[in-house]
């Protein structure tokens, strides 16, 4: 993929203002100097035990995820907008999960067929007229970001997809700069980059916020599938420092409409589950009875609203990326404002004009599965193998319905640390914007930076990495 | 607390523990292994050290017959020994990483680095090449990890639960040590021997005395405490009844029992009784008394009723009841 819109960079080589002071930095530093700070950064994530199961990796090894040094700087003024872009389609998207759920006013309006809802696998009926405190839905959102470059060296944000149901990443970005400062304090003194340790901290107000009605001191729980899954650190790591407890399902169970955990000192009722497991998993009477991962009658509670899930059920029906073409309509609907951010231009296999369209295109376009996830399922046009294309074609005449195709984007590059010195490689960005007690987004975000060269799979699943973000003040 | 993390606190410190004491058999067993034995087969002491570990049939089942390094190696370094020091020191971290958020930094970094260098260690057979460094090593760890627990977790009941781990496990350790050298020595007593080689059996009995003790770490202190030469039945006196030593079974007892009582809840009364009941045999007991029911019969007795107060434990505090 060509670069179009380096971050550090303008198109004729010139530093960008607001990366001048980290520059400069950088030009002082000896190479070998940032070479033996790689090394401790891997020392101590390492030591401790900041590491990433990787599926279907034989032995189950534990890796580290890439850490590259070179942050990704975005100017405040370019934040306020994205921010407001972001909050606003975070509001929109949680009035229309409410909405899906109660009267389907979006739906009678005509604006979304009412195939795309009720048709949904991730649609929930046992959700349909459930109250949920504060009619938050979504209350961890990650909204995947990525700016494309155009041939004229500008560059636009645009929104990649929404993430509702169990966005991961936010530990990474909170152990990123940890480890930023720890390494290099210097950079924090000679520069105003916006503080986000404070995230946890906001987490637990949104999550206490949303309480079931009549508790003043709630019970916060975060409820994991267990060390075998690949976020298990970040599970780990929110729950101390919210000085909450970490439950697996068989630490909970149901008695009297209650849910209560088991302790030392007996069995003590739990307010409120951040819950870090799939729908499927969560109550195996409700929902998959194989599940030995949830917690038998949690359904039955929820639904009486004695105890609250973030994120709640049914927030699936939002975020697959057929919906995602109805976002800012959404945002009309709801808000009656225009949005603020973008989509990125998406045919739906579904339609057949769109579905002959993108079978004609397919060495240009990027094709991905409805309810994909992590990157994988995906053809990237320009980068593909002639048989790669044609197996893909295949696929999309047999399930049109499950596939939607969106342009390569040039996304904007960053320089990264590679073998060779350092190079752009293409990155996106994850804000997580937290709705409970109001709407907020931490600065930044979570980058991810595909690390081969020419690559736009930042997956971390897949050997992406991860840079610090910065917001300057 | 949660019961699961209670019951993973508690498993990290007896696993850490345990690792100690089986670092602290093996050295012990190696020296023994180095004198010349009266009435006994060449690697008679590493058969005793299995039988009285319950590992007797594992052993076999991978080895055909005893050899120091095959012993090592089982001991130390064999994956499908459970209570080899590696599976020890593996399971410690899993508990530990399982329950990461209820450590302290330090702590969680105190069993990732053993973990992390017990591998380096055994990559390089440093087991084989210097034992003796290598279970300094494995001490050490232990050592550590007591010392971060104690220096910087807060005290509670996530505390409280790793130190009943800590302590069960070493009054089980410790008994079986004491057991398997009592045993070894009695046998060798009953064996008839000439005026001529009774010289050589003192002297034999004072190696051999000598390094259990330092094994224990007990060896200064049992010259402070008892200030002549060293006897059976001080051994046992001072490993068993004294208060004042670190590791004896009344001492392992003492913080059992006070650990109990902080984190009583409805349903401990019972365990906490046979807690305080066997302090007080200790606290009060005499060793002519112990010697006179038979060292062997008694440790046998111990080790059952330790075994109790750890099933009961386990019931009461950390299965979860609903």
């Amino acid at each position: 993929m060509p670069v179009l819109f380096d971050e550090m960079f303008t198109a004729d080589q010139q530093v960008r203002p607001h990366y001048q002071p980290f520059h400069n930095w950088l030009q002082q530093q000896p190479d070998n100097f940032m070479a033996s700070k790689r090394q401790e950064a891997d020392l101590i994530f390492r030591r401790v035990g900041i590491t990433f199961a990787v599926y279907g990796d034989d032995a189950g090894t534990e890796r580290l995820i890439p850490f590259d040094q070179i942050p990704r700087i975005i100017p405040a003024d370019e934040w306020k907008t994205l921010q407001a872009g972001l909050k606003q389609r975070v509001r929109a998207l949680n009035m229309f999960i409410h909405d899906v759920y109660h009267d389907q006013a979006i739906i009678k309006a005509g604006v979304v067929p009412p195939e795309y809802i009720l048709g949904n696998s991730q649609y929930r009926p046992e959700m349909r007229d459930i109250k949920v405190p504060n009619d938050v839905y979504a209350h961890v959102a990650g909204v995947d970001v990525v700016r494309a470059g155009n041939p004229d060296g500008s560059g636009a944000y645009y929104v990649l997809e929404d993430n509702l149901r169990v966005p991961s990443g936010v530990s990474y970005m909170l152990e990123n700069r940890k480890m930023m400062m720890r390494l290099f304090p210097e950079l924090f003194v000679n520069n105003r980059i916006a503080p986000i340790a404070h995230y946890p901290d906001v987490l637990m107000d949104s999550l206490r916020a949303v309480a079931p009605v009549g508790v003043d001191d709630p019970t916060v729980v975060v409820l994991t599938p267990g060390i075998y899954n690949s976020a298990y650190f970040e599970h780990a790591f929110l729950a101390q420092q919210m000085g909450v407890e970490l439950v697996e399902g068989k630490d909970l169970f149901v008695d009297d409409h209650t849910v209560y955990m088991k302790t030392t000192q007996g069995p003590q009722r739990v307010d409120v589950i951040y819950r870090r497991l799939d729908d499927d998993f969560l109550d195996p009477l409700a929902f998959r009875p194989d599940s030995a991962l949830g917690v038998p009658g949690l359904m039955s509670v929820y639904r009486e609203g004695r105890v609250t899930l973030a994120n709640a059920i049914g927030t699936g029906v939002a975020d697959d990326k057929a919906i995602y073409t109805f976002v800012p309509d959404m945002v009309r609907f709801y808000l009656s404002e225009e949005p603020i951010l973008n989509n990125v231009p998406t045919w739906q296999c579904r339609k057949p004009q769109d579905l002959s369209y993108v079978l004609a295109h397919l060495p240009e376009l990027v094709v991905k599965e409805v309810h994909g996830a992590g990157g994988y399922g995906m053809l990237v046009g320009p980068a593909a193998t002639q048989a790669e294309i044609e197996h893909f074609r295949t696929l999309l005449k047999t399930s049109p319905d499950n596939y939607i195709a969106q342009p390569t984007l040039a996304l904007s590059a960053c320089p990264t640390f590679v073998a060779s010195g350092i190079a752009p490689r293409h990155i996106d960005l994850r804000p997580f914007v937290l709705s409970g007690k109001g709407i907020s987004v931490v600065p930044g975000g979570l980058t991810r930076v595909a690390l081969k060269e020419g690559s736009l799979v930042v997956n971390s699943s897949q050997g992406g990495g991860t840079k610090d973000t910065w917001v300057l003040e | 607390m949660l019961s699961s993390t209670a019951d993973h606190l508690f498993w990290m410190a007896r696993y850490v523990e345990r690792a100690e004491n089986t670092a602290r058999m093996l050295d012990a067993n190696l020296q023994s292994s180095l004198l010349p034995q009266a009435g006994a087969a060449p690697g008679e002491v590493w058969h005793t050290m299995l039988s009285l570990s319950e590992l007797k049939d594992a052993y076999f089942a991978r080895h055909d017959q005893v050899r120091s390094d095959r012993m090592l190696d089982f001991m130390v370094s064999d994956t499908s020994n459970l209570s080899s020091i590696y599976c020890s020191f593996r399971a410690a971290r899993e508990n530990a990483r399982a329950v990461r958020g209820a450590l302290t930094t330090e702590l969680w970094e105190t069993f990732n680095t053993t973990w992390l260098e017990m591998n380096q260690q055994l990559k390089e057979g440093m087991h084989q090449k210097s034992p003796g460094e290598f279970f300094e090593w494995v001490k050490f760890r232990s050592h550590l990890s007591r010392g971060v627990l104690i220096g910087t977790m807060l005290n509670d009941e996530a505390f409280r639960f790793a130190r009943l781990g800590t302590f069960l496990e070493r009054a089980d350790n410790t008994a079986r040590i004491l057991d398997v050298n009592f045993r070894r020595q009695a046998e060798q007593d009953a064996v008839q021997i000439s005026e001529g080689e009774q010289n050589d059996s003192l002297q034999r009995d004072y190696y051999h005395w000598a390094s259990l003790l330092r094994s224990l770490s007990a060896f200064e202190n049992y010259r402070k405490v008892y200030r002549h030469a060293i006897t059976p039945d001080k051994v046992a006196e001072l490993l068993i009844l004294r208060g004042d030593m670190p590791r004896s079974l009344r001492a392992c007892l003492v913080e059992v029992e006070s650990n109990l009582s902080v984190v009583a809840n409805k349903q401990s009364q019972e365990t906490e009784r046979r807690a305080g009941m066997m302090h007080a045999e200790l606290r009060f007991g005499r060793i002519d008394d112990i010697l006179h029911t038979g060292l062997h019969a008694y440790l046998t007795d111990f080790l059952e009723r330790i075994n109790d107060l750890g099933a009961r434990i386990s019931q009461d505090f950390l299965v979860g009841e609903r």
